[in-house]
């Protein structure tokens, strides 16, 4: 496959991901859209590793570098949603809400 | 002779020593403290002058090096004390008379409370101590110290009672004048340094170092210097602020005028008398200007009626003449001068000091009349000084008035002429006060009358040394015609001034001329005075004066004059540069760069909102606008 799909797959993607980060308010949403642009940015990733490596003629099953990359991204993307989670279920239990509006109070 | 090296630094410490008790202590000490430590360390500089004196008199003429004040560069200035024939005359009458001064200022000061007590006498000896280090300075660097210390310590004793406005106006009025003449005499000093690498006297004053100056130059530098003597020295066209002098305390006005400051321009030329006669540009100029000046200043003391404004214009009247002899090259008749009147114009000043004294503080000799019946010493005194400074033959006036005027024969008759004019007038305007203050009636109120007396003996005693100084002081100096080889002061001048004869062009009067000169002003001078005398000693002149009188009474209205083209002018632009420049531009700008970081502030605060969301949409906004210019801009 050409390559240009999966650039216009991830492009879509991290789209969709700013997209709904910028309008919605619920924070679980907006973490899903988080979550979405990461993996959007693995995906790419993956893929610019896979073609580099083709393009240099190597055998279809080296050219793994570039997904190491990847499996930190995952690692720390999962590190991260225990904590947000964390931190939206005790907003939950404060406030009942989780509109991300309301953390704007933290400023007063 | 070493310790002569060892001792003279004591001659100006000691009032430095005196100025600095006096000054911290002036709240703890009591005022008979104060006086006998102020007066004191002065009589000690005396004795010690007196010594230095003798010493310079057996033939010991000392260069005393200390330490070295600058090194830069190939420019080396020793901190150094000169005693020679000239600083030893000098140092005998501020310390001398400086100490009468003082005496008579423990008495005439007693009113005052304690701190001011103590603070007056501090100025007293920082004066004395700028004065004596003036002289004493074997270069022009020290005595420029000493220059600026008297006119610091002039600035503060005029503004003594500072909180009469008018008075320190004219403390600044002072002080302003004499930094006019002080620039010149720095720039002067510049160019010396520059020529010759040196400052020292007894190098500058040699035929090899000043070879190295050209004509044009010597006349710049003496001219330069010249208008530093006519600021120190109330010349014109910088006199005018001698008379508002009158602000300070009586006796500050004495140690002004008679032993210190005012002869600094003089003692400086003097010092420097070989460039000056190197320079017949500048010997001309001083003549006149000092001609000059002596005939204002004689004018406007004739319709003068505050006694203390008729000496101030006769002092700044005699200092020309002293410029007169300089000009003409009559050194010796200068510093002879300087030293007769030095007795006479203290005598008069604190004379003065007794008659307001018991007047309660009045000045207006139209006030005054027939004060001789009640304080006969002041009276006698002051009669002595008229007659000095009058020229009355016998006198120490006389003898030194007379070699000036012969000095100024020899220059040019017309000079004389103007300068016998001159010494008429002083007649006059000296007896016309004399008869209205001692002789006639007494006009003031009779409460003034019931408290007239005799001052104490802290005022009279010094006035009766003074007396006895102005009559036989004038025989150290008996002129050659008179008797031969009978001028002692000017064999023993002879040092000093010997190289400068050798260049001035001689003018020899004949013994028999000289007889002529003399015996016609003193004809004159005897006319005038009795014509003074009778004529205001019964009827004294009280009514408002009107033509050419009130001309002279208000002073030619040179300070009228001064103050439309000068002083307005610049006060206007004070004015402008205050309140245009100043607070429109430079703190429109100072102001309007503040403001336009608050407005900016203001503007850019709403960027910073807190919602998350509009943060993350400006970071989207800004890598979208990334891509744009990476991918359209960039080719």
């Amino acid at each position: 496959m050409p390559i240009n799909y999966y650039i216009t797959l991830a492009l879509c993607l991290f789209a969709i991901g700013v997209v709904g980060v910028l309008t919605r308010r619920n924070a679980i949403i907006v973490f899903m859209c988080v979550e979405l642009m990461l993996n959007s940015v693995n995906l790419l990733l993956v893929a610019f590793s896979k073609m580099h490596h083709i393009a240099k003629g190597a055998a279809a099953t080296a050219g793994t570098d570039g997904q190491l990359f990847v499996f930190f991204i995952m690692v720390v993307a999962a590190a991260e949603v225990s904590v947000g989670l964390a931190i939206i279920v005790m907003m939950y239990r404060n406030v009942h809400s989780i509109n991300i509006n309301f953390l704007n109070r933290l400023k007063h | 002779m070493n310790n002569v090296l060892d001792i003279v630094y004591w001659i100006p410490l000691l009032p430095l020593l005196g100025c600095i008790i006096n000054g911290l202590g002036r709240k703890s000490l009591s005022k008979g403290a104060v006086g006998f430590i102020g007066s004191g360390v002065i009589l000690a500089s005396f004795i010690l002058s007196l010594w230095a004196f003798f010493q310079v008199r057996a033939g010991n003429v000392h260069t005393a090096e200390y330490f070295p004040f600058i090194n830069v560069g190939n420019l080396k200035i020793p901190f150094a004390f000169q005693i020679d024939q000239l600083s030893a005359i000098w140092l005998l009458i501020i310390t001398g008379i400086g100490f009468l001064i003082h005496v008579y200022s423990t008495s005439y000061m007693h009113d005052e409370k304690p701190e001011h007590f103590g603070r007056y006498f501090a100025y007293l000896n920082l004066f004395v101590f700028s004065m004596l280090l003036l002289v004493m300075g074997a270069n022009f660097v020290i005595m420029f110290i000493g220059w600026e210390g008297v006119g610091l310590c002039s600035y503060l004793l005029i503004g003594f009672w500072f909180k009469k406005k008018e008075y320190s106006k004219a403390a600044n009025k002072a002080f302003i004048m004499n930094r006019i003449g002080d620039l010149a005499f720095l720039i002067a000093l510049f160019m010396l340094i520059n020529k010759l690498g040196t400052t020292t006297f007894s190098e500058i004053f040699t035929s090899a170092s000043l070879a190295k100056l050209s004509g044009k130059e010597i006349t710049a530098i003496t001219l330069l210097l010249f208008v530093g003597a006519t600021g120190k020295s109330a010349q014109i066209p910088l006199y005018t602020w001698l008379p508002d002098a009158m602000a300070g305390p009586t006796p500050v006005s004495a140690l002004i005028h008679a032993a210190t400051m005012v002869t600094a321009g003089i003692y400086m030329i003097a010092r420097a008398n070989l460039l000056f006669s190197m320079a017949p540009a500048t010997m001309n100029v001083i003549a006149v200007i000092g001609i000059a000046t002596a005939l204002l200043a004689a004018t406007i003391a004739l319709k003068q009626n505050d006694i203390k404004k008729v000496l101030a214009y006769s002092t700044v009247s005699q200092l020309g003449y002293m410029f007169l002899a300089l000009g003409s090259g009559a050194y010796v008749a200068a510093v002879f001068h300087v030293m007769t009147h030095a007795f006479f114009k203290a005598l008069l000043f604190l004379g003065s000091g007794s008659v307001i004294h018991a007047m309660g503080g009045e000045q207006d000799m139209r006030r005054m009349g027939g004060l001789s019946r009640y304080m006969k010493i002041t009276n006698i005194t002051f009669l002595l000084g008229c007659l000095a400074i009058a020229g009355i033959p016998g006198f120490s006036g006389f003898f030194s008035k007379d070699e000036i005027l012969a000095g100024a024969f020899a220059k040019s008759p017309v000079l004389y002429a103007l300068g016998l004019l001159g010494a008429l007038l002083t007649a006059f305007y000296m007896f016309r006060l004399y008869a209205t203050t001692f002789k006639g009636s007494f006009r003031g109120t009779h409460e003034q009358e019931h408290h007239l007396h005799e001052s104490p003996a802290a005022i009279t005693v010094p006035l009766v040394i003074l007396a006895i100084l102005s009559v036989v002081g004038g025989f150290v100096g008996v002129p050659e015609f008179m008797a031969h080889g009978a001028h002692a002061l000017s064999d023993f001048l002879q040092p000093i001034f010997k190289d400068s004869y050798a260049l001035l062009p001689v003018h020899e009067v004949s013994h028999s001329t000289e007889w002529v000169l003399a015996g016609v002003s003193s004809l004159l001078v005897i006319a005038t005075v009795v014509f003074a005398w009778s004529r205001f000693a019964k009827k004294p002149d009280l009514e408002a004066a009107t033509g050419l009188g009130k001309v002279l009474e208000n002073k030619w209205y040179i300070d009228e004059l001064y103050n439309t083209l000068i002083v307005k002018p610049l006060n206007s632009l004070g004015s402008f540069l205050s309140n245009v420049v100043d607070r429109k531009i430079v703190d429109g700008v100072v102001n309007g760069v503040g403001r336009l970081v608050s407005y900016g502030g203001r503007q850019l605060r709403w960027l910073q909102s807190g919602q998350t969301g509009s943060y993350i949409l400006m970071m989207v906004l800004g890598m979208v606008l990334i891509f744009i210019v990476q991918f359209f801009l960039r080719k």
